[in-house]
């Protein structure tokens, strides 16, 4: 136990910032992304050190099966074309890394002072997979649907923005003459 | 146990170098990536709190920070195959991602 955090969290917390770090400053963007990952890792183990075992998993399905995977395949198509896939940092980087910094600092400040010190974890909550399911199926169903539809909108909404526009157009004339 | 704190202040720091990803690079795709760190630290905060708040106590079902943070990563997927979408689709126009040489969406 040191500063009365675990030798986990510890070593989770090192490899959360560690891999948010390199995503900042490495110079490959296939790097970054990969280092993305591994703060997706580690924020997975943070979530389990919380006995949230459902959200960690789904951390892990959903961030490192898919986004990590969608990211890689963004920066695979967006490169090439005789353009140097890097091109540093903004001319502002420099406000952008105060404005970081400050805002940090403004967080910081919040959680240490207006914290209570007697917050402490009350017994593991026993939550099952089986319990998430009936709540999501009885009080949360409506933001279950509504989280269902913004998913379909959404992927079809990319699909259209990502396809040649030869394609869209025409299907636009077809449907045009139809009417 | 670790206290509430720590997994704050894990949380905030994420989401400054998130920020600081966002505000920084020039790439669209790691501005993207930037915006998914700070969904996360959101995500860590909101689970965090639900671990340390009461459960079960008082009204509800115990379950309540735990859903958010499970509605808000499938809003974040949402987000990401959204933005890598339009990132792709301005590639194909203008063949860069560069956001200081993105100065218009026209086609």
């Amino acid at each position: 136990m040191t500063f009365g955090c675990s030798i986990a969290f510890l070593l989770s917390a090192a490899l959360t910032v560690a891999g948010a770090l390199a995503a900042a400053l490495l110079k490959n963007l296939v790097h970054c992304a990969l280092s993305l990952t591994v703060t997706f890792a580690g924020l997975a183990l943070l979530y389990l050190q919380l006995d949230a075992q459902f959200a960690g998993f789904a951390q892990i399905l959903v961030y490192i099966g898919a986004v990590a995977i969608l990211v890689v395949f963004a920066i695979l198509l967006t490169r090439g074309a005789g353009i140097p896939e890097y091109r540093g940092f903004s001319s502002s980087w420099l406000l952008g890394l105060i404005i970081a910094a400050a805002i940090f600092a403004l967080f910081g400040w919040a959680v240490t002072k207006s914290l209570p010190a007697q917050i402490t974890a009350s017994a593991a909550p026993a939550i099952t997979v089986q319990s998430i399911g009936a709540a999501l199926m009885s009080s949360y169903v409506l933001p279950l649907e509504i989280v269902a539809v913004l998913l379909t909108v959404a992927l079809i909404g990319a699909v259209i923005v990502a396809m040649p526009e030869s394609r869209i157009t025409k299907s636009e004339t077809r449907t045009g003459g139809g009417q | 146990m670790t206290p509430l704190a720590a997994y704050l202040i894990v949380a905030a720091l994420v989401f400054a170098i998130g920020l600081a990803i966002s505000l920084t690079r020039r790439n669209a795709i790691l501005v993207l990536i930037g915006i998914e760190l700070m969904l996360n630290a959101a995500n860590l905060n909101l689970i965090a709190f639900w671990r340390f708040g009461p459960h079960s106590s008082g009204h509800g079902d115990g379950l309540t920070g735990m859903m958010f943070a499970i509605f808000s990563i499938a809003v974040a997927a949402a987000e990401a195959a959204v933005g890598l979408g339009l990132a792709i689709a301005y590639h194909r126009h203008a063949k860069t991602t560069d956001l200081d040489a993105m100065t218009r969406m026209k086609g």
